[in-house]
């Protein structure tokens, strides 16, 4: 199969311009900029059915044509590699190994939505990754595919890479406009989008690392080559990020709608010592575990949705026969109580309260009730909070829940008989709550 | 107060943004490359540098996990603690490590040398379980590798 946004891993250097021109680098910015018309680019990335491949899966074309184009004001495009879902490592690798792919999907984004400055926002921790594509801007400034005139074509673009300093919130699209505005991570209210009201109250695209290197190849190839690669309305390959128990960990480009089956047991080499699979997370933390009877399912945004998780990120964390449930609800509970940025109090709270009270039925010290509260906890944070943060928190911890009632119900069960403090104290929520 | 040979140095970042608050956090992140963490003095610096209040920096400061108030270990090593660095035995990493140095995550060893912290996930699943000791990701860990770090930086 054909690859995309992977093609150059693998080749010696792949990182440096003169490899990357070597295989028709930058021919699609010159191509976009000198006989295309914005709106023409628009159209074909819309055509393309390029989805957000950060995981929200939102139509990229119909995005960028979001941004008003009489307004005065300067645009901007912001290019989110904060890549902090758990189970997502791909747009690392793009950064460090093909980072002028980038760049030139920037040079075609901002030239499609009347932008003259990027900003790319890389996760504080990525050192390295951050390091190759500041060298990649600056040999691409140095070679006139950046800065003012580019490659001739009287169109300025500047490229600034920004470092955050570690908080999951800042992948949100509007908490990373507040960090990079030199705030502390907070998302905001939409409406505005930030199409309209932005980086610094200006319109502005914001789009996943992933997305944009896959938009040079669209320009040169064409909208329905894109297109024919992937499933119905998801056009296009994704790099799958496969972790856990699989015998080969990794990333694995293949069409949109591959099945979840053949991803673990063909590409990612099955579970060690022939194990049997218990459970698989299918895109990045967020998404809603599923069981052993749902990995027929198409890896894409609409299949995925139809069996009520979503394709997200497109990290895979595989589990197999010897996870222990309670113990992975609690594991997931804690991300999301550390990760909360405190800004909404159902979200706050509840994440904490969630992660607590699992802790505790995982430590023996579970009450009947827990079981009862719990969803009604978990309940409401989603859909009570500026972001979807807690709607993560809720769909993915209800899944572990709802899915492994069992194994939650036979902890609390075995608790009562090995802790009698847990056994008087059962059924009262305030002392429940004090307690944890 | 910072030199102006400093000054200088964060003049050369400020310019690239449009606001000059806006480069925040690179500005802290020069700050904290120098001296190891960000101290109230600095954040008073860094405020008065870029003309916004102090605490609007200590709050930054506060909600960045990456910005130190204290300073970490000679070595500091991260470890990864979230589902895929689980799944795959992050806790015992930890309870080596606990053990070993004997401080708990939080916890710097009295000569100053190491310093360990249980963080949520870095991005590297695919090399679980992991870690990142100051600038470098180190994956596979198991106690050899641990032990290697451990002696090749004391």
């Amino acid at each position: 199969m054909e690859k995309i946004v992977t093609r150059h891993f693998g080749q010696e250097n792949s990182h440096l311009l003169i490899n990357y021109i070597k295989d028709e680098g930058y021919k699609a910015a010159r191509k976009a900029l000198t006989t295309m018309t914005p709106a023409a680019v628009i159209d074909e990335v819309k055509k393309s059915g390029l989805r957000g491949l950060g995981g929200a899966g939102f139509p990229t074309g119909t995005k960028w044509s979001f941004i008003p184009q009489g307004n005065p004001k300067p645009k901007y495009l912001v290019i989110n590699a904060d890549e902090g879902e758990p189970g997502t490592f791909k747009d690392k690798y793009i950064m460090e190994l093909d980072p002028h792919a980038l760049l030139e999907g920037i040079i075609i984004t901002c030239f499609a939505i009347g932008s003259h400055k990027a900003f790319v926002y890389i996760r504080g921790e990525y050192i390295k990754p951050r390091q190759a594509l500041q060298a990649a801007v600056d040999e691409a400034y140095r070679a006139s595919f950046l800065g003012k005139d580019i490659m001739g074509t009287g169109f300025d673009l500047d490229v600034v890479v920004h470092p955050g300093a570690g908080a999951y919130i800042c992948g949100e699209e509007t908490a990373l406009l507040s960090s990079l505005e030199g705030g502390k991570g907070f998302p905001r209210l939409k409406p505005p989008f930030p199409a309209v009201v932005g980086l610094f109250g200006c319109p502005t695209v914001i789009n996943n690392v992933e997305t944009i290197a896959c938009v040079p190849p669209i320009i040169n190839k064409g909208a329905e080559w894109f297109a024919k690669l992937g499933s119905e309305k998801n056009g296009g390959n994704r790099v799958f990020c496969v972790s856990g128990h699989v015998n080969k960990p990794g990333i694995y480009e293949l069409p949109n709608g591959t099945p979840l089956r053949e991803i673990i047991y063909e590409h990612a080499g099955g579970i060690p010592q022939a194990r049997k699979l218990k459970a698989v997370i299918p895109g990045g933390i967020s998404a809603p575990i599923l069981t052993p009877d749902q990995i027929d399912v198409k890896m894409d945004f609409d299949s995925l949705k139809a069996i009520g998780s979503m394709a997200g990120s497109g990290g895979i964390i595989v589990m197999d026969e010897t996870t222990d449930m309670v113990w992975a609800a609690m594991v997931a509970a804690r991300f999301f109580a550390h990760e909360s940025c405190g800004q909404c109090s159902p979200c706050r709270e509840g994440s904490g309260w969630v992660y607590r009270l699992i802790k505790r039925i995982y430590h023996g010290e579970g009450r009947p009730h827990d079981l009862k509260d719990l969803p009604g906890i978990v309940n409401n944070v989603g859909g009570n909070t500026i972001c979807a943060f807690g709607d993560a928190v809720t769909m993915s911890i209800g899944s572990y829940v709802t899915k492994f009632k069992s194994e939650f119900e036979s902890k609390i069960k075995a608790s009562g008989s090995i802790n009698p403090v847990a056994k008087q104290g059962a059924g009262s929520l305030a002392d429940a709550n004090q307690k944890a | 107060m910072f030199t102006t040979d400093e000054i200088q140095k964060l003049d050369k970042i400020t310019h690239k943004y449009d606001r000059k608050q806006a480069a925040l956090l690179p500005v802290l992140h020069c700050v904290q490359e120098k001296d190891g963490l960000i101290t109230p003095q600095a954040e008073k610096d860094v405020a008065e540098y870029l003309g916004i209040p102090v605490v609007h920096v200590h709050e930054v400061v506060c909600f960045y996990h990456l910005l130190h108030q204290k300073k970490p270990g000679k070595c500091h090593f991260s470890v990864c603690q979230t589902t895929a660095c689980a799944l795959r035995g992050a806790e015992d990493i930890i309870g080596y490590i606990r053990q070993k140095l004997n401080i708990s995550p939080g916890e710097t060893t009295p000569d100053g040398k190491f310093s360990l912290e249980a963080v949520e996930c870095l991005g590297a699943c695919e090399i679980a379980p992991m870690m990142q000791c100051n600038n470098e990701y180190k994956g596979f860990l198991d106690k050899k590798t641990i032990d290697a770090l451990i002696e090749g930086n004391s």
